[in-house]
């Protein structure tokens, strides 16, 4: 059993490091030099207004005093918040990934660190949903599952009852494995954000816009079956008088998109917000340059917080799981129009 | 002049923080206080709680993005 799993792990890791061609593994020592370029590069736009007042330091010195390492905190956090084509490794050097020169539409499709993160989240949900999915398969009805099979049984019965049952109601097996897939993604993409070399791919703004457009397309398919097009029409008029329809069928509509606008945001904002926090905690023991607040502040809070952001990474998979179902029960509600007063508070 | 841009950014975050610490902490207590009234209820309880949560907070998170994006500018 674990020789097979090790076979598939390798098997789905192999051609994903082979896909990332030679170049890849360039070290250090091409790397440094385009850096100090970018920063002799960056350092005229910036100091020409800043340094004209103080008066202290040409833009050249600033610059080199920079690259040498005393940068600003601010850019630091930016530089590993944001998504870039060179994925560090810091004390061995850094990855460049491999830019694909064909821009469809006009769209940088290159590799980027979050893209790798999102490919080893797959890769991990594959692993993990296979080897589950083959002990399940190899148990007879008396036998209970054992290990991480019971691990993940206990995460996808909670979201199959207390989520989608709970909140869907009529007909919500269609929408399980939606929820059950799109849980475990935005968990293994958070947790994998909180380990040392990873990145956050779910605090990218473009992968948690795409899982919020999943589950945009999936409710509006969801209203359409459920209500038809006349019974759809009727819903966004929210059963009102028709002199109201001006003012009502506008807000609807609108609510329609808000909703997985508000999806999208929550993700982005909480992951992003948790990782900044940890690097400004850190950074505080950088600026202040000593010892004993590294000691007494920077370190154990940032320990705090990292264990507060493995329960957030846990709670935001669950938030986006269970709006996700709320929306779409909300959509396929058949009794009448009492609905609208719950979803009225949401938005 | 430049540096007031920083500052709206820092007393936006504050406002942003308090206007949701206010918000969960009201859901918070009469959630304390539905639970230790329906201890059956519980589950119920605690769900509805994290849901609206969830969305304070989402507000929240709006205005906090929007003063990261001013401070940074």
């Amino acid at each position: 059993m674990r020789v097979k799993a090790i076979s598939r792990i390798l098997a789905l890791v192999v051609p994903v490091l082979l896909s990332l061609n030679s170049h890849v593994f360039a070290v250090t020592a091409q790397a440094e030099a385009p850096v100090k370029e970018s920063a002799t590069a960056a350092a005229p736009a910036g100091p020409a207004t800043v340094a004209a007042p103080e008066g202290v330091a040409p833009a050249e010195a600033t610059a080199t005093h920079e690259a040498e390492g005393a940068e600003k905190p601010g850019e630091v956090i930016m530089h590993h918040i944001l998504d870039n084509k060179v994925y560090p490794i810091e004390p061995f050097g850094e990855i460049h990934l491999p830019e694909i020169a064909a821009k469809p539409f006009g769209i940088d499709i290159s590799v980027t660190k979050h893209v790798v993160m999102v490919w080893l989240a797959c890769a991990v949900l594959l692993v993990v949903g296979l080897t589950v999915g083959a002990s399940f398969k190899s148990l007879s009805s008396k036998e209970s599952p054992k290990g991480m099979a019971n691990a993940i049984e206990a995460l996808i019965d909670f979201i199959r009852t207390d989520v989608a049952k709970s909140n869907i109601g009529h007909g919500y097996e269609k929408f399980v494995p939606f929820l059950v897939t799109v849980f475990f993604f935005i968990l293994i993409c958070n947790l994998i954000g909180l380990i040392p070399y990873g990145a956050t791919a779910t605090g990218n703004i473009n992968v948690t816009l795409t899982l919020a457009l999943f589950t945009f397309v999936i409710t509006q398919a969801a209203a359409f079956k459920a209500q038809g097009v006349k019974g759809y029409l009727q819903h966004l008029t929210a059963g009102t008088h028709w002199s109201l329809w001006i003012i009502m069928v506008p807000i609807e509509i609108i609510g329609q998109f808000t909703k997985p606008f508000a999806l999208t945001i929550r993700l982005f904002a909480n992951m992003t917000a948790g990782h900044i926090i940890i690097y400004s905690l850190i950074f505080i023991a950088f600026i202040l340059k000593s010892y004993v607040v590294a000691m007494a502040v920077s370190v154990p809070f940032a320990i705090f917080i990292y264990l507060l952001e493995l329960f957030v990474a846990f709670l935001q998979a669950f938030v986006f799981t269970m709006l996700s179902a709320l929306f779409i029960g909300l959509a396929t509600a058949h009794e009448g129009h009492d609905d609208h007063a719950v979803e009225g508070a949401h938005h | 002049m430049e540096g007031l841009g920083y500052l709206g950014a820092g007393i936006g975050a504050g406002l942003a923080v308090i206007g949701a610490g206010l918000g969960i902490g009201n859901i918070a207590a009469s959630a304390a206080e539905g639970t230790a009234r329906q201890p059956e209820a519980t589950s119920d309880i605690r769900t509805t709680m994290i849901i609206a949560a969830a969305l304070i907070e989402g507000v929240a998170l709006f205005g906090e993005v929007i003063c990261v994006l001013l401070a940074l500018k």
